[in-house]
């Protein structure tokens, strides 16, 4: 067992971390305040070819392993949650998934634009009526010769107005047996007439990132576009929701570390009763939860990279990681704002902003509850992994950077 | 063209440094790249891809040093060479000056020699005058532009007066500030590249010259007195009641 990271890791995380703290930390809260995206973080993101970090080589990638993918989203949410939630939809519930499940053809003709950053992906599965609940979506495709007609409302969906192509699931079959078998996958190119999108402003959180809604009417999409086949549609939800819950527990990893050094600096240098509070136990402790807290986060994630790297499912480890990092930042978080005391109340300080980026994750991409019922699931002895038709390929270097 | 970028190893920029026991301490801070010299690299690459030329880094110090080169290598140099021997151990600049003189012409000379302006440890930005003295060749320093031309090269210096126009006949030494433009970041191709690479470790022997003996020692060392500081906040009705009472004090305490 070899719980080291590699050279080509540290170096990859030291040079995701200086673009975040050169570029991003210094702007963030004039952003987050304006409720805006940063203009450049996104571009940016593409041209150092972050957006397309694990995918090889000739799918346009940077041909990293998966545990890359997490590091590099550890060390953007620890600047701002809105650059790894970027990540999440692209990289995660787009990308990754495509690549798992999309043909030769269609990895050549649309993975190579998302990977190289000339092209912008999300993932829209959540409706107005529907969130967890992924059978009960009502969003429509109807087959039409070389077409499928898509007509419905995708709501909550990250980068909605910034992206270009979306993996879209919505039902085929009203009648199938079980709703989950009616659904399938498509990927949508959003700029198709008939799409409209929009921002939801408001948020009690990542404010500098870009949430909103899609509408689809009558929209044509390709045949060629369908990712899997017809009744595929939720199994291809679910493993894009295997890759995007595993940025979300490796980005929470990093709300964990920013709320521990932010709240270790101040400690140190913050006096009360003669000395600095970092000497008083109470806050010691607050530091050792936090101190604990990110390193089985970071284990736990550590070990879903690995998994995914040896080709192994690993849909109950990322349900774990994800359920405890998520909820591990939010504590974290609010504990940097009591260590903080009435700073961290204000936005002159980060730790304020890393509560509200922190708040969303333990709903979306399976809200804490949805965790648990999966771990209880497998720990019963009621879930098992089937094996799919379309396995997430075990990381090989000489194929992923040839 | 050839181009060689002579990069240092320093302790982190946010270290807190101290002297303890007659030596410098950095704590557990990391040792990174010297700054400076990263713009030294970038300045280095440019003009690799302006004259389709290589980029060699060059770096004196331990074992640890080839961090640092990795990260020349990763941001896209082509080869790296360490000098490391054990009596190079109290090394100053003049000493440093000649050691790299002698890797340079090991490694087949080049047209060019860029360091950064100076390092962050010690401060003395001495070393690429030294070496271009050691070698023969004309110094041009604190280039915040390079031009080539054929055998020459033209800088624009930034200096306190303004900038001010050189140009020499390559070979040269060059050492470059900051307008030369923001270090590029590591490449994902670079990073695996230098993840890869063997660098070649040269003793003083390999380099056939003997340990030199440091004109420049250190006879003390010592931390900065520490002085007490007091923060008072100035309130007042309207900003110009606090300006007036802001300029009392600073009258008062002398400050102006």
């Amino acid at each position: 067992m070899d719980f080291a990271l590699s050279p080509e890791h540290q170096m990859v995380q030291k040079m995701v971390r200086d673009f975040a703290q050169k570029e991003i930390a210094p702007v963030i809260k004039e952003h987050d305040r304006k409720q805006e995206p940063i203009p450049t973080a996104l571009k940016r993101m593409g041209e150092l070819g972050i957006l397309g970090i694990c995918i090889p080589v000739r799918y346009g990638g940077q041909g990293m392993d998966y545990l890359t993918l997490g590091l590099a989203c550890e060390e953007l949410e620890a600047v701002d949650t809105s650059l790894r939630v970027a990540m999440s939809v692209h990289a995660g519930l787009c990308s990754l998934n495509l690549f798992q499940w999309g043909t030769e053809e269609q990895k050549e003709r649309l993975l190579v634009p998302l990977a190289s950053g000339e092209k912008l992906g999300c993932g829209a599965f959540t409706e107005p009526g529907m969130g967890s609940d992924v059978a009960a979506m009502t969003t429509t495709a109807k087959r039409d010769g070389d077409f499928y007609i898509l007509n419905g409302e995708k709501m909550w969906i990250s980068l909605a107005t910034k992206a270009d192509l979306a993996m879209v699931t919505v039902k085929t079959n009203p009648s199938a047996r079980k709703a989950s078998e009616g659904l399938s996958a498509f990927i949508v190119d959003l700029h198709s007439e008939g799409v409209k999108t929009g921002d939801i402003h408001g948020k009690l959180g990542v404010r500098a990132g870009s949430t909103g809604w899609i509408s689809f009417t009558d929209v044509k999409v390709p045949v060629a576009n369908r990712i899997g086949e017809e009744g595929e549609g939720f199994k291809i939800t679910m493993s894009g929701f295997d890759h995007g819950r595993y940025t979300v527990a490796s980005g929470a990893t990093g709300i964990i570390r920013a709320s521990l050094e932010a709240s270790v600096s101040y400690a140190k240098t913050r006096k009360t009763f003669g000395k600095p509070i970092a000497e008083h136990q109470l806050i010691q402790e607050k530091i050792a939860k936090m101190a604990q807290d990110y390193e089985i986060a970071r284990l736990l994630y550590y070990q879903v990279g690995w998994l995914k790297n040896q080709g192994k499912r690993s849909t109950r480890e990322t349900s774990y990681a994800k359920k405890f990092a998520t909820e591990a930042s939010f504590n974290a978080a609010n504990e940097a704002i009591q260590i903080h005391g009435a700073y961290g109340f204000s936005d002159e300080y980060d730790v304020e902003r890393y509560l509200r980026n922190s708040k969303g994750a333990v709903i979306y991409e399976g809200s804490s509850e949805i965790q648990s019922l999966i771990q209880a699931g497998y720990a019963l002895g009621e879930r098992t992994d089937k094996p799919l038709r379309c396995e997430l390929p075990a990381y090989d270097e000489s194929v992923w950077q040839s | 063209m050839k181009i060689i970028a002579c990069i240092k190893q320093v302790p982190d920029s946010e270290a807190k440094v101290k002297a303890e026991n007659g030596q410098v301490s950095w704590g557990d801070a990391p040792l990174v790249i010297n700054p400076f010299d990263e713009y030294a690299v970038e300045g280095a690459l440019q003009q690799k891809e302006t004259t389709n030329g290589t980029v060699t880094a060059l770096c004196i110090g331990p074992e640890s040093a080839k961090d640092a080169l990795k990260h020349a290598l990763a941001m896209g140099a082509d080869e790296a060479v360490l000098v490391s021997d054990s009596a190079l151990d109290g090394l100053d600049t003049l000493g440093a000056a000649r050691v790299l003189a002698a890797a340079i012409q090991k490694i087949g000379g080049a047209d060019m020699v860029v360091f950064g302006r100076q390092t962050l440890d010690n401060g003395a930005g001495l070393t690429p005058a030294q070496t271009a003295r050691v070698l023969g060749w004309p110094m041009l320093g604190l280039a915040g532009q390079i031009k080539v031309d054929g055998g020459n090269v033209t800088v624009e210096r930034v200096i306190e007066e303004g900038r001010q126009t050189v140009s020499a006949k390559l070979p040269a030494v060059l050492s470059v500030v900051q307008s030369i433009g923001e270090p590029r970041y590591p490449s994902f191709m670079g990073i695996r590249k230098a993840s890869k690479a063997a660098i070649p470790v040269w003793t003083l022997a390999d380099l056939g010259v003997a340990a030199p003996t440091a004109l420049v020692t250190r006879a003390e060392l010592m931390n900065p007195p520490s002085r007490e500081t007091k923060v008072e906040i100035i309130t007042g009705e309207s900003p110009a009641e606090i300006a007036d009472k802001l300029a009392d004090k600073i009258l008062a305490e002398k400050v102006l």
